[in-house]
């Protein structure tokens, strides 16, 4: 009996236990109705938005630092902190004006300055702004309010570059602190965001607790995503870390927190039988799987071999090991961006869909260099997703005839392993898996697994010409029209050099109680315009 | 004594000393890199490089390892690779809970057990008897984690009488302190309850069958002084050992449990750094367990002294 079976039958159990009407403990009736408790989806063991850049980190950092601009639902970039820009007719300079009344949590107003420290800091860290600091003529401020970024060539993605939700956001802090070394952590918590943090009361791995910060002002807009007003409902918020799924089931269901973030599947029917329990997708743009082949070594250097696995792989196998037999929380994925989104393309998918051909496979890896080489599959086993995947590739490499070093480990191995570029045979690796928020996958902008300019990109390192030759033709794009077809051509380049394997697309689940009200789908948690009756 | 008790408090030192060097020495040669951690999943290598560099840990071994040593002597055990706190301040934030736990374990584990093993003993044949240690095999053999969903589901779930997680401090109110632990306790006390019931009913089995107790039987005493004054006492050696060394355990327990229960102590933290790799983290509760177990083996060498008469140092 393992502990996920057991957890399973127990919370079924006490799923239907509770949908027979027992009452919930009674809790502290006022001040629970002002305090939001949020399950969040790992532990929030850093807070520097830009140093650390997991997305528990990007997540808490939203509710204490603002951005100039704010991606909504529509997926477009909005003013937030701004009030206007003006950017010349050459498109060479950008002039930005915040708007009036911006303060920290200090109590100190937000000057340009402080934005120029913040901006300087992000760029040396984020993919877009090391673009822009690559083109950077000057960062200057011209008046306390005012700020101007002149480059050397134009670069019409600023807006997106500054408003986007990918990590690290180019959030912003004080001066003082956005001058620490982008390669060090920051010393203070101090931001301009609706609310505070309680540094006081942070017991890292357990409890970090959010105040809201009075001296907020709202814009007026609607809030959607990371734009318009960010109105704060609750007094005050509580991230209760619960490293156990079945726990976190329990406390929900026992009334003792108010939200889970990311319920894990097997649990996800028995909270949906909870009458007091709401369980719903969290995020529309969902995730992309994914496996990723070395490319400077052998077999996966050579591009027969990479297609032979992608030919043979089944996407369904790979999406029923990750979120069970629920249908509707997955989809097939003949590309590499993000279904549903303006820039979604099948260009080249030939190779992902219809029947899956083990025979192919193998006739087309008996043609190719490989010569039955040990293949280094690096697995996670602390992270379900990665495990779950490897364990479906391990399988296919097997069915195909390849030789697999199955190397499962933890996440803290496989971080440092897959940066190792010495040969899989001493202390590298052939392939590993993880998966792309598909929030990060709607574009090149901030994409860098679909990179593929060599010892600059993402781990595995791969090179192809057209690929990189598409990803600037995006970035030069005028227009939709020329952003999708920058897209369906990088697409089909992607595909035909496998800068990596997708193993398809899929949802998450979120769940809270029904005395929760405002939660939003989106790619983050998103706590303003949630209120909580007691 | 007291200078007994002394020379074993010093002689703490150097085996902290070696535990210390044998771990910062694995913790090196183990695989895995706090950079790559705290980078994120979607960085480039090079940001990774640089966040090593910025951490120190691209120094040599013996540069690492001076310069951790060279605060400890000074009192310092470091600040956390991630959240950039000092490794005292998060070691006195957690350990409040794990204490809290161990010692209503104890507690629990000691009113259950003993009782338990001495009426086994008293009773030794009988369906008392049997039952007694049927309950302590199946104890025995319960994972912590099983045993814990068991009793959240029960008393948490299902009557609603007791919290399914979480800590709250002493300085709150002894109930809701008691509140969060009698689950965990009840959960992680199981196979300890089950180990001091059988060793108690061995050890008191086989001074039963000594010719005092006859002598004390035939002067008429009652079968309660007899047990628990003249028998317990003397076959205290041996469940003293296994409460000592039980003590040991329960900081390993403690790891599961306050997984399950989601309480914020000691042995949640040190799941979260070696999973993490955050080494200053490790090394400071590594050394505080070594401490911790040190101190455990004096206090049991000196209970020896309290029952047993005969044993001097």
């Amino acid at each position: 009996m393992d502990r996920r079976t057991v957890l399973k039958g127990l919370a079924g159990v006490g799923s239907l236990a509770a949908t027979g009407g027992l009452s919930m403990p009674a809790l502290s009736q006022g001040a629970a109705a002002r305090t939001l408790r949020f399950v969040p989806q790992a532990n929030l063991a850093n807070f520097d938005p830009i140093w650390g850049t997991q997305y528990v980190v990007r997540n808490a950092a939203a509710l204490v630092w603002d951005t100039l601009y704010g991606l909504d639902a529509t997926l477009q970039p909005q003013r937030q902190m701004v009030e206007s820009e003006e950017v010349s007719d050459d498109g060479l300079v950008w002039t930005f004006r915040l708007r009036p009344g911006l303060k920290f949590h200090d109590g100190e107003p937000v000057l340009s300055k402080d934005v120029v420290a913040s901006l300087t800091r992000w760029s040396a860290r984020d993919p877009m702004g090391l673009m822009l600091k690559a083109i950077q003529n000057e960062l200057t401020t011209v008046d306390d309010r005012t700020f101007k970024w002149a480059l050397k060539s134009p670069y019409p993605k600023m807006l997106l570059a500054l408003g986007k939700n990918s990590t690290p956001c180019a959030f912003i802090m004080p001066e003082r602190i956005a001058q620490t070394d982008p390669f060090k952590q920051i010393p203070e918590y101090v931001g301009s965001g609706p609310m505070k943090f309680a540094k006081s009361e942070w017991v890292p791995g357990a409890k970090a607790v959010f105040e809201k910060f009075a001296d907020y002002t709202p814009r007026q807009e609607k809030a959607s995503w990371l734009a318009g007003g960010k109105q704060m409902l609750v007094a005050r918020i509580e991230w209760v870390v619960i490293p156990d799924p079945a726990t976190a089931a329990a406390a929900l269901q026992n009334g003792e927190v108010d939200w889970w973030e990311s319920p894990i599947t097997d649990l996800v029917p028995s909270l949906k039988k909870n009458r007091n329990i709401n369980v719903d997708i969290a995020d529309p743009l969902g995730n992309i799987g994914s496996f990723r082949m070395n490319h400077l070594y052998p077999p996966f250097n050579d591009v027969k071999v990479r297609r032979a696995v992608l030919a043979a792989l089944s996407q369904e196998d790979y999406m029923r090991a990750l979120v069970g037999d629920d249908t509707a929380l997955w989809k097939p994925l003949p590309g590499f961006f993000t279904p549903d989104t303006p820039l979604y393309s099948e260009e080249g998918g030939e190779i992902l869909k219809g029947k899956r051909d083990l025979a192919m496979a193998k006739k087309l890896l008996a043609e190719s260099s490989y010569s039955g080489q040990p293949v280094t599959c690096v697995v996670a086993q602390d992270q379900p997703i990665t495990k779950a995947q490897g364990d479906v590739t391990a399988d296919l490499l097997k069915q195909m005839g390849m030789n697999v070093d199955f190397v499962a480990t933890d996440w803290g191995t496989v971080g440092s392993r897959r940066a190792q570029k010495t040969p899989p045979g001493q202390g590298g690796w052939g392939m590993f898996h993880t998966w792309h928020a598909g929030a990060d996958c709607i574009s090149p902008a901030a994409y860098n697994a679909i990179r593929a300019n060599g010892d600059k990109a993402w781990f595995g390192w791969p090179t192809s010409a057209p690929v990189e030759k598409e990803v600037l033709a995006w970035f030069d794009a005028k227009n939709l029209d020329e952003e999708k077809a920058a897209v369906n051509r990088l697409n089909k380049a992607a595909l035909e050099d496998v800068v990596y394997a997708p193993t398809g697309f899929f949802l998450s689940y979120t769940a809270w109680r029904k005395n929760v009200s405002g939660i939003a789908k989106g790619p983050l948690p998103f706590f303003w315009g949630v209120s909580k009756t007691a | 004594m007291l200078s007994y008790i002394l020379r074993r408090i010093l002689s703490t030192l150097p085996v902290m000393g070696i535990v210390a060097l044998f771990v910062f020495s694995l913790l090196y040669i183990a695989p895995g890199d706090p950079a790559a951690v705290i980078a994120g999943d979607q960085a480039s290598p090079a940001d990774v490089e640089r966040i090593r560099q910025g951490l120190g840990l691209d120094r040599p071994f013996l540069v690492q390892f001076g310069s951790w040593l060279w605060h400890i002597v000074h009192g310092d055990l470091g600040t956390s690779i991630f959240t950039n706190l000092p490794v005292s301040a998060m070691i006195a934030q957690r350990i409040e809970p794990t204490l809290s736990l161990m010692a209503i374990t104890l507690v629990l584990t000691i009113l259950v057990a003993v009782p338990l093993g001495v009426v086994a003993a008293w009773k030794a044949g009988s369906w008392v008897d049997r039952t007694i240690m049927a309950f302590a095999v199946f104890a025995f053999s319960l994972p912590v984690f099983v045993v814990g969903y068991v009793l959240a589901y029960v008393f948490a779930l299902q009557f609603e009488w007791l919290p399914v997680q979480g800590y709250t401090p002493l300085t709150a109110g002894f109930w809701p302190w008691l509140q969060n632990l009698i689950l965990p306790a009840v959960a992680l006390g199981t196979v300890y309850i089950a180990l001091i019931a059988r060793i108690t009913r061995a050890s008191m089995l086989e001074v039963l069958q000594q010719d005092y107790v006859r002598t004390a039987r035939a002067k008429g005493l009652d079968q309660r002084n007899i047990l628990f004054v003249h028998a317990l006492k003397n076959a205290a050696v041996p469940i003293v050992t296994v409460i000592g060394i039980g003590i040991a355990l329960l900081i390993g327990g403690a790891v599961v449990t306050e997984s399950v229960f989601a309480i914020p102590g000691l042995g949640r933290l040190t799941i979260d750094a070696i999973l993490r790799r955050d080494y200053p983290v490790i090394q400071g509760i590594v050394l505080l367990f070594s401490f911790l177990y040190v101190l455990v083996n004096l206090m049991v060498d000196v209970t020896y002294t309290l029952v047993d008469p005969r044993i001097r140092y």
